[in-house]
């Protein structure tokens, strides 16, 4: 019988570094960022070149703060919601780094942690760094409308949050490490409406939480927290009652997009969502509860709507996957 | 425990658990923000009859200046913001039409003048634009063998 779920051994996360824009900057986790950038812009000329420079100097971030120089990295795997994954392969061409592209759309920053471990820990490699980045104003463009057409957002969309998060995973030392991983399936329930990410990705998120528990052996109680990238407000509550129907009461859950902005004086609708939403709440919140020792393990979901835009116009619907990622501290 | 959720029993969770969009509170938004251009074109359009020009000209330089009010608040970054709440009466007026003009052709002038702004200004009022001068053709062959 096939299994999803994957041992991971010895494999630390060494450092993390985390950008955001300026809404994110006045939300409730503002203070937990490391780097926060009033101009939208970045010092660039355009949305694109912006969210490549975002991403540049978050993974610098991540390097300064592993103590380790890009020629120390085995490998970088890095992906954003742009085509051709513009912002990681143009941010990143300049530091030298042996380069994965990757694509999950919002799973990307959690399927770069799963396969980052599993090469670490299958012993191919000694230090990896993990990227990942949206901005609102790219995505906004690429998948949307311009932002100054007038429009309106209806209340199940989502806001995509101007961020990236970086980590850089070693055999060395760290203060979390990763004990498992599960690699979640495309699940697809006819969900049409670009404007509803949240329910398009709920369901593979359901089927990856309950597979990671069936799989172990775990229960929701192994975790302090059960911490979901970006499904949002609606994606969020339907989640927890597609798991209720499975048997299975997650009240641990947190989810990125939920808490990365104050949903009543943001206008953001249902939430956050995003490659950069995990990567940066993570990367930025939760990573120093974890170093705090306020919690102790959480598993770690990416959720991605496998979404594009071309698919959605000649009338197909929107699959979701959810990569899961059992991470837990390490005394010092 | 359930197992497999078919997709018409999950379009009932989701539609049960997204909130609808406030309909009455749009509407009623929509109504007074999109009158308000209305009585801002009327009093253009009275102040022009004013100065002694007749009906259609009035028509023509009330339109121009329409026009011209949306692609500047536009340009201000202001339209999007009035659209936020007005919604289709923030679109409907010749304002939102010049809106969607201006928007793309800002958005795009990163990606240069000609496959940039050029190419991609019509995006959005390109389906209006064929439609509306296909429906207008149709209208004028009726109207010229009615008449």
């Amino acid at each position: 019988m096939r299994k999803q779920t994957y041992k991971i051994e010895d494999v630390y996360i060494n450092s993390v570094f985390s950008s955001v824009g300026k809404k994110e900057a006045e939300g409730p986790l503002g203070e937990y960022f490391d780097a926060k950038y009033t101009d939208d812009m970045l010092g660039q000329s355009s949305w694109e070149m912006a969210e490549s420079t975002l991403m540049k100097n978050t993974v610098s971030g991540a390097l300064t703060s592993a103590g380790k120089t890009p020629d120390e990295i085995d490998m970088i795997l890095a992906g954003d919601l742009l085509n051709q994954c513009t912002a990681s392969s143009y941010g990143l061409k300049e530091l030298g780094i042996p380069y994965l592209g990757l694509y999950g759309a919002c799973s990307t920053f959690v399927e770069g942690l799963c396969l980052g471990s599993m090469l670490l820990s299958g012993g191919f490699a000694n230090n990896i760094a993990i990227g990942a980045s949206s901005h609102f104003c790219s995505s906004q463009k690429q998948y949307r409308f311009p932002l100054e057409y007038g429009e309106v957002r209806t209340p199940t969309s989502q806001w995509t949050v101007t961020g990236s998060g970086s980590a850089v995973l070693n055999k060395e030392k760290g203060f979390a490490k990763v004990s498992e991983v599960t690699i979640g399936k495309m699940v697809d329930l006819g969900i049409t409406d670009a404007n509803n990410m949240g329910a398009a990705m709920a369901p593979s998120a359901a089927d990856t939480i309950y597979t990671h528990f069936k799989e172990t052996g775990k229960t929701p109680e192994d975790y302090d927290l059960v911490i979901t990238g970006d499904l949002a407000w609606v994606g969020s509550d339907i989640l927890l009652e597609l798991l209720r129907d499975k048997g299975l009461d997650l009240h641990n859950h947190t989810d990125c997009g939920k808490i990365i902005f104050d949903k009543n004086k943001q206008g953001v609708k249902s939430g956050g969502s995003g490659c950069g939403c995990v990567a940066s709440v993570f990367s930025g919140f939760f990573a120093k509860k974890l170093k705090e020792n306020e919690i102790q393990k959480v598993l770690l979901l990416g959720t991605g709507a496998l979404m594009s835009p071309t698919g959605v116009l000649v009338g197909e619907s929107i699959a979701g996957v959810a990569h899961a990622v059992a991470i837990e501290r390490v005394d010092a | 425990m359930k197992k497999n959720l078919s997709k018409k029993e999950y379009a009932e969770i989701v539609k049960r658990k997204s909130p609808p969009s406030p309909i009455i509170r749009d509407v009623c938004y929509a109504f007074v923000i999109g009158g308000l251009f209305c009585v801002l074109g009327q009093a253009i359009s009275s102040v022009i009859k004013s100065f002694g020009l007749g009906k259609e000209d009035t028509a023509a330089i009330t339109s121009a200046a329409m026009i011209f009010l949306g692609a500047f608040l536009t340009g201000i970054g202001i339209y999007d913001d009035i659209a936020k709440y007005a919604g289709g009466g923030s679109l409907v007026p010749i304002t939102g039409f010049a809106n969607s003009i201006v928007s793309p052709a800002i958005e795009y002038k990163t990606e240069g003048q000609i496959l940039g702004v050029g190419a991609k200004m019509f995006t959005i009022a390109g389906p209006v634009l064929v439609y509306g001068i296909s429906a207008s053709v149709i209208y004028g062959v009726i109207y010229f063998f009615l008449k």
